[in-house]
Formats: structure tokens, sequence, C-alpha cells
């Protein structure tokens, strides 16, 4: 299944090279998500500005995350195009950062915090190449940068949720990258966390970098982000937070107006013969 | 190890003559045999600690019973080309398919249906392995197949080995060694964080591919001194066993291969000491009393864990002690505090409260003046003030900032006062604006309190 669906885009979208904006640093285009042919995400246009920090919003299944994953290649897509400064994701992957939700991973893992931050080295150190001084050094000044550097050795289950947290975003500070994709990095952390988690994003904005976070906290919306993309299986709407984080577009992103396209969705997941439960 | 040999010492007096000359390397073939598993142990340890660590486990079982049917399959090609049925590469090769094919049934039915990871693994296994049941009778039947012999690959006789299948093995097992070192850090990230590796640009399949890879080439080596019904105790009994002792990720691997490599030479040694008994139960059997050993005295083991949890609750024991002496002389305004008010202030029996006095005179919080009453030395007095001030900070801190009865906080801050850090109780102190160091009066009356409830 998987080699008949770049076909498939090509003759569902056959413009679209124009459409992509060259210089956005993550350009996404009739981008349309299935799983087992149930459609989670429908027909998704975006291009996010550069040397922001953005914020994808929207209610629980919403397809916050598998936007994010669809972008990065990591589950096939139904159709729909991405681009990283006007080029595929393929070849742009050193310059794009990816902070998983922290549940995706075993933290019982036999590996010290510094281990876990050395990782967002390996890329450029290449195949086969042990890791030496230099990437640990390199490791140890992303640690700092968030906060942990006295943690460098802790095995990274005796570390707080909030603390595990930070070593997913210290291993991709550590990748260098120009776009940072994150997925709830904000979620069920301290205050503490929080503000040293904000202090890295602005930091990292004010070096021209470009940050996508998927949120949880409408309240900070406006406080922590200069752009939002409101989420509900499709964009509702996006934009700079004033202009387009407005009740109205509150109310059509979180309100039951998507029982229609849901419904439909699972007809088509019906009609394609997998049985549903 | 000593119980081991009592455990099979079926005929005693007999075993152990044969143990010693296995031990001595007496017989020319017990050097190859020792040589031969002792490398399938290193292997299957090195590359073990990546399965376990990718929680794959239950997939090598499925790829060593799968290999029975390529094995006859193999015997049956090779009877018929007329060459020599037992050529152990030709077999292994048939095995190694077979394993594969298994893995890729796995694979297909996982993508093309509903069902969940375990029910794919049990029905290839199964099919698989009751396929090769049939064609191994089937094997037995033929004329001039001389097929005896095939169904050690079942439970394994690490005597049959001779010196080419050492060779073999050892140099099969040192290529898997090697690659495993070679791609040490890929495969760490890959059982680590497998989308984070893949949105990173790592092959995550290929990768996939060469763990499963070795997995099955280490299987295969092993049907013939462990059996396929086993094989994958040597592949994850080594590193569960080092990972209750380490959390380094390259000390767990070289631990997990010297555990495989220390197991599976001592049991074939014992398995050759005992008549007709089977390798691979034994190798197993010691796989796992290193394991249960581990299993209490390990670092990260039962043991530890539970001495680290007494040494915790008998300085909570030790602490109310001393907050019940603070708060008796706060109450009474004398020094000397007498047991008998003591043991008003919490639910103690008299013994208990006996062993905890006992317990901090020793520390040095407390002495006795007569049999009846106590002091708080310097030391106790400081430790006693620290954790009444917890205590009480706490207390504050619940009714004014958590809305909570007077009534009821002292039971909370009980739990509470021996874990608050400096950091806490320095941002408590700010919040409540209480003097640093001072202790506040407490906001219920003192006396049968806390776990006296």
């Amino acid at each position: 299944m998987p080699t008949r669906e770049p076909e498939q885009n090509v003759t569902t979208s056959p413009g679209l090279g124009p459409e992509h904006s060259p210089r956005s640093p993550l350009s996404i285009h009739d981008l349309t998500v299935a799983y087992d042919r149930k459609p989670v995400l429908w027909d998704v246009d975006l291009d996010v500005p550069a040397g922001e920090l953005v914020t994808i919003v929207g209610p629980n299944g919403a397809g916050k995350s598998t936007l994010l994953k669809a972008a990065l290649g990591l589950i096939p897509v139904a159709s729909g195009t991405v681009r990283v400064f006007g080029k595929p994701m393929k070849s742009q992957r050193s310059l794009v950062a990816y902070v998983p939700q922290r549940e995706s991973v075993d933290w019982d893992f036999p590996v010290t915090a510094l281990d876990v931050v050395t990782m967002g080295r390996y890329g450029a150190l290449g195949w086969c190449r042990p890791v030496r001084r230099r990437q640990k050094n390199e490791a140890m000044q992303a640690l700092e940068r968030v906060g942990l550097a006295d943690m460098a050795s802790r095995q990274i289950s005796q570390l707080s949720g909030g603390q595990q947290q930070r070593v997913f975003l210290a291993r991709a500070l550590a990748q260098d990258a120009q776009l940072f994709l994150m997925d709830e990095p904000l979620a069920s952390v301290d205050a503490a966390t929080e503000q040293a988690i904000v202090d890295v994003l602005r930091s990292l904005r004010s070096e021209g970098r470009t940050v996508v976070v998927v949120h949880h906290d409408l309240q900070t919306v406006n406080d922590y982000f200069d752009s939002v993309i409101l989420l509900n299986m499709r964009v509702v709407a996006h934009g700079p937070v004033e202009t387009a984080f407005t009740p109205e577009a509150l109310r059509q992103t979180y309100g039951g107006q998507l029982t229609i396209l849901s419904e439909a969705s699972e007809r088509l997941a019906r009609s394609s013969g997998v049985d549903h439960p | 190890m000593s119980h081991l040999p009592l455990v099979l010492a079926s005929d005693q007096g007999t075993w152990w003559p044969a143990f010693e000359r296995a031990l001595l390397l007496r017989d020319a073939n017990t050097l190859w045999v020792v040589l031969g598993v002792l490398s399938l142990g290193l292997a299957s340890g090195t590359v073990g600690a990546f399965l376990v660590l990718r929680r794959r486990a239950l997939t090598s079982d499925a790829i060593s019973h799968a290999t029975l049917p390529g094995i006859a399959v193999a015997f049956m090609v090779m009877v018929a080309f007329g060459l020599a049925g037992k050529s152990l590469l030709g077999l292994l090769l048939g095995a190694y398919v077979a394993g594969l094919l298994a893995m890729v049934a796995i694979v297909l039915i996982q993508r093309t249906t509903r069902l969940k990871d375990d029910a794919a693994i049990g029905i290839v296994l199964s099919v698989f392995f009751g396929f090769g049941i049939c064609l191994l009778s089937l094997v037995q039947q033929m004329p001039d197949g001389n097929a005896a012999g095939l169904e050690r690959f079942i439970f394994g006789k690490a005597a049959t080995m001779l010196p080419g299948d050492t060779r073999l093995i050892g140099f099969t097992s040192l290529g898997v060694i090697l690659l495993v070192i070679v791609f040490f850090k890929e495969l760490a990230v890959l059982c680590f964080d497998e989308s984070w590796a893949a949105a990173r640009g790592w092959p995550v399949l290929a990768l996939d591919f060469l763990l499963t890879g070795l997995v099955a080439l280490v299987t295969v080596l092993a049907i013939q001194s462990v059996g396929l019904v086993l094989a994958i105790a040597l592949l994850i009994i080594p590193p569960s066993t080092a990972l209750l002792w380490s959390h380094r990720l390259p000390v767990v691997v070289i631990a997990s291969a010297l555990i495989g490599g220390f197991s599976a030479w001592l049991g074939a040694m014992l398995s050759a000491s005992v008549a007709r008994m089977p390798t691979g139960p034994v190798i197993v059997l010691v796989c796992a009393a290193l394991f249960f050993v581990s299993l209490f005295i390990g670092r990260r083991g039962v043991v530890p864990r539970w001495l680290s949890r007494r040494t915790l609750s008998r300085r909570v024991d030790r602490q109310h002690v001393l907050r019940a002496c603070w708060e008796c002389i706060e109450t009474t305004g004398r020094e000397e505090v007498a047991i008998s008010d003591l043991h008003s202030m919490r639910s103690w029996t008299t013994g208990e409260l006996a062993t905890l006095v006992t317990r901090c005179v020793r520390r040095g919080s407390l002495v006795r003046v007569d049999s009846a009453s106590l002091k708080l030395t310097e030391a106790g007095r400081e430790r006693a003030h620290r954790v009444v001030r917890n205590h009480r900070l706490w207390e504050a801190y619940l009714i004014h900032h958590a809305d909570i009865a007077p009534s009821h906080v002292d039971r909370d801050a009980d739990a509470i006062e021996h874990v608050l850090d400096e950091d806490l109780i320095v941002q408590l102190e700010h919040l409540l604006g209480a003097a640093a160091g001072e202790v506040p009066s407490s906001p219920h009356a003192l006396g049968g309190s806390g776990g006296a409830a």
C-alpha cells in the first residue's frame, strides 16, 4: 500500500509546486492523513512563519500529534506534500529537531540524562563512529541550557517528570536545528519546568529559529506564542495570535460542529471493508 | 552454584568424575564444545540485551520455533541431492531461511489484519513448529534418511559439536558481536526512541532488520547446543539479569554477554557430566540460578530496595520520637521528658517506643536521665527542631493556601515533614512570611496527635 500513495498525491494535486512558500520553515500543502483509511486530518494547508513561536491547539483527538508526525514522515499520509525551507523533509532532516511526547519512551531504559542528550549529536557524528568527549561536551552545554547540568549522570528514571521533559528538550537543542517540532512539551510539568522551557523557547526565537509546539493550555497561548494554528481534524484558523485566536475561532475548534466530518470518516473506514469494533 | 549438581545428581557419584574430566578439558572433544558454547553465550548475551530493550523477546521465540521445518526441509533437500544429510551448515541455512520466513509472516499478519502482536507471534510460532514436527516424522520414515539425531535440535546436545561446527559457531558469533559493537549507538537509539530516530533520519526499518537478522543468526547457532525450544533463554535471561545490576547501557551489554557465556559454558559442562542430559534445559537452569540470585542481591534487586526502604522508615520513626520529645518539652516546659508523657503522643506500644528510644540514644539524639525520663542532646535538639519546623510549616501552608481545616492538617504534615528538602522549606518560609529557622506554634492541640488517630 505505501508504494501506491505517492501516485495518489500526484493525481489529486497537480499544480502544487508554486503553492509552497519556499522560505517557510514548514510548508504543508493539502495534507490528508488516515489511520486504517479513517481520515483524521483533512486537507491541511499551512505555512509556518519563520523565526516565530507557533502553537497548535485543539481538542483531544483533533490530530495535533498526528500533524507533527505526518509532517515528519513518521506515519503514511493519504495525500499531500510537506516542504522544509522549500525542500522535501527527507533531504532536510538535519535542520529539524523533534521532541516527542514524554510518554512515548520507556524511562527505565539503562541510560543517563547525558546519554540521552548526546543522542542529539549522533546524527552529526555519522554512522558507526563512537561517541567522544567532544559530543559529550556539546550535550553537556545543551543540558546546562535547560538547567539540568547537575543531573547529567542520573539514570533517567530517577528524574522527575519535568526533568525528563527538559532532557528531551536538551536532546533537541543538541541537534542544533533550525526548525523544532515539539509534542506537548508543557504537558503536566511543574511551574519551574514550564518557565525554564518557555525561556529556552524564547531564546531559540531570538536566535532566529522556528518552534512549533503542540499545546493544551489555552490560557497561556497569548503569553507564550506569536502564531496559533487552531486544529480540529482540519485547520480551523491560523495566523498571528492577535488576529486568529478569537472566541469565534475557538468556538469552532472546540464546539461540537464537526460531527458530520467525523461521521463521514467513520463511514469511509467502514466502507473499506475493515471491521470496526 | 553448588546446589545445581545436587539437582542433577540422579546418579550421585558418577557425575563428578565426568564433570571434572569436562572441566579440565581431558577429552579432546570437550575443548571444542567449550569454545563453541562459550562464543555462543557471549554472542547471544550481546544481541539479547538489545532484543530485551526493544521489547521483542517473544519474536525471538517465534523465530527459534520456526526453524524446525527449515531443518527438516534442508535435510530432505540434502539427501535428495546425495549430500551428507547431516552437514551442520546446510541444516542451519535451512533453519535461518525458515526463521526469516516466520519473521516476514509475523510482520504480514500485523500489517494486514487487526490482530495484536502477541497473537500474530503465537500463530506463527505454533504453525511453523507443528509443521516442523510433522516434517520431522516424515524424514525419520525416509528409507535412506538416517535422520536419527535431528531431534537433538529440539532440546540441544552440545556434545555433538565437532571441530568444524565450533569454527562455524565461533566465527559467526564473533561477527555478530563485532556488528553490535559497530552499530552500538544506532541500535541504542532504535531501542530507546524509535520515532525520534526516524524523525532524525535514521533508517529505522533497516536497523530493525539488522537487529532481527542478528537475533535469527544467534538463534540458529543456538539450536544445536541449546535446542530451539529454549534458545530464547540465552537471549533473554542474561540481559534481564544484567539489568538488575546496572543502569549503564555499555555495562549492561558487557555483563549480559559474560553472563550468557558463563551460563552456556557451565550448563554444557554439567550436561556432559550426566548421561543423556540435554544441554538446553541445564543451561536454562544455570541462567535462571544467576537470575534469581541477582533478583535478590543485584544492585536494583529486592534486598537493596528493601534495605533502603527500611533505612527510610527507621529514620521516619526516629524523627517521630524526636518531634514528640520537642512537643513534650513545649507543653511541660521542662527539659526532661518522661517516657510516659511520650507514650501518650502517638499510638506506640510500650515495646515499640522502648526500641525507638534505644535507637535514638544510639544515634546520639537522646540521653537517658533515669529509667523513666530522657533528655534531648544538642544534636537531637537540632534534628527535632528541623522536623518540628517542617511539620508546622506544612500545616500552616495547608491551612492558609489549601483551605484545609486545622484539625485535618496534622496527619498530612506527618507524612510530608520527612521529605521536605531545603529548597521547598525556603519556598514555604517565603510564602508564609516566616522567619528562617523559626518554629511556628502548632495550629492544634498537642498530644495524641498524628498517627494516634
